[in-house]
């Protein structure tokens, strides 16, 4: 049990949380519909990866997972997981961006593409940072006070779960190039960053391990660090296998001039 | 058939000699941190997840190490499915890179890890040298038949 601080969650986190899924939900195949008329049909299967992630995203913000993770950590652990692991594995793979330039006029396309090469984009989507940016702030959430402070502020605890998702997303997206890129990498550097940052997130989990957060017990925090522990390795598995698949792809014969 | 299209590979493409001898290392590794894992932390539970008793380095030096070999299983296989492709694959070369990743990795663990860093030990509440030779031993075991393989491998292909 985590010490009692906000009694049930805040009805206002969840109304607009499922206000913006929803928004997710509607607003994807509408705007995939409508350029299909101009535009090579949208794949079947981008529909159904971006549901997925929406779904899992949702799950760990609204209904009883996220009722469950105001006092249990193992139920956190999942919803963080979720949140911050599949679902921006999922979403990236719904290719939002590319949806987007699609929809979007030629003027407006055009500023966001500028945006996108921008040295600040450049700077911020270089995998060192997301990766920093994703798992520094996992380092922070849950080893200072951060946590016990977000579970009395709801203003605190939508800001942490907006960064989980959003530097879970740029570091998915940072590593894997699903969707659009402006700044790529050499493979090299994206396995050495991968494999830094998955070890961080196994180090994280086995401290964790030895010492929950304050206010967590024991037993509770030995269950959602293996939760983290075992979890994030499955997630991983599949971020790998993409990054590999797209290493095969790359230097496939003939196209070797365009690989690493 | 087969075989010209292998020299023509790798005339092509030198570095897919090489190839074979990185893949099958890091798919071995893999592996051994695989079968590490399901036996001894899940089934057996000889190991300990974390036994408290880990100095900080270990713990580092652990999570990088199963990150890596995460990694280096699926890479293995996939450089291997990129052989495939080439036809530039060498079997015998290839197992016997296996057998040299796993082997070392056995070896590394049982020494490095268990004893050195002390990340965690092969059982508890037993007499551990029996274990941690055996452990040992099975590791420079895999280790030399990949080596004798390896080079008869060579001889085989010289001759």
């Amino acid at each position: 049990m985590i010490h009692h601080y906000l009694g049930p969650m805040d009805p206002w986190f969840q109304l607009t949380a499922a206000l913006l899924l929803a928004w997710a939900l509607m607003f994807y195949p509408m705007l995939a519909i409508w350029t299909n008329e101009r535009y090579k049909k949208w794949p079947v299967q981008r529909y159904l990866f971006w549901y997925a992630g929406v779904i899992a995203a949702g799950s760990a913000l609204v209904g009883p997972l996220a009722d469950a993770a105001h006092t249990s950590f193992s139920a956190h652990m999942t919803g963080h997981l979720l949140l911050g692991m599949l679902a921006p594995l999922l979403l990236l793979h719904g290719k939002p961006l590319t949806l987007l330039m699609r929809g979007l006029p030629t003027k407006a396309a055009r500023r966001l593409s500028r945006l996108m090469n921008s040295r600040f984009i450049a700077v911020v989507s270089h995998p060192v940072s997301t990766a920093v940016l994703n798992f520094g702030g996992l380092f922070i959430l849950y080893r200072t006070d951060l946590f016990l402070w977000m579970h009395q502020s709801t203003w605190l605890y939508a800001l942490v779960h907006i960064h989980v998702l959003l530097a879970g997303y740029v570091f998915t997206w940072s590593i894997l190039y699903t969707d659009l890129t402006a700044h790529r990498h050499s493979f090299r550097l994206r396995v050495v960053v991968l494999i830094a940052a998955l070890a961080s997130h196994k180090v994280l989990a086995k401290s964790l391990y030895a010492m929950p957060p304050a206010g967590v017990t024991t037993g509770d925090g030995e269950m959602g660090a293996l939760i983290m522990y075992y979890g994030g390795d499955a997630v991983d598995m599949a971020i790998i296998i993409f990054f590999c698949y797209s290493w095969y792809k790359a230097t496939a014969p003939g196209r070797i001039a365009r690989g690493v | 058939m087969e075989k010209a299209e292998q020299l023509n590979a790798e005339e092509l493409n030198p570095k897919l000699k090489k190839r074979n001898f990185w893949s099958g290392l890091l798919f071995g590794i893999g592996l051994m941190a695989f079968i590490d894992e399901v036996i001894f932390h899940q089934l057996l539970q000889w190991h300990h997840f974390y036994d408290l008793a880990t100095p900080q380095i270990g713990i580092f030096a652990d999570g990088l190490l199963n990150s890596f070999a995460w990694f280096a299983a699926i890479g293995g296989l996939f450089m291997f499915a990129d052989l495939r492709r080439w036809h530039a694959v060498r079997m015998r070369y290839w197992i016997a890179s296996v057998l040299i990743g796993a082997g070392a990795f056995q070896l590394f663990d049982g020494i490095i890890d268990h004893k050195v860093l002390r990340t965690h030990q092969v059982r508890y509440g037993v007499e551990l040298l029996p274990y941690d030779l055996s452990w040992n031993l099975f590791g420079a075991a895999l280790l030399i038949a990949g080596l004798v393989l390896a080079k008869s491998s060579k001889e085989g292909r010289s001759a």
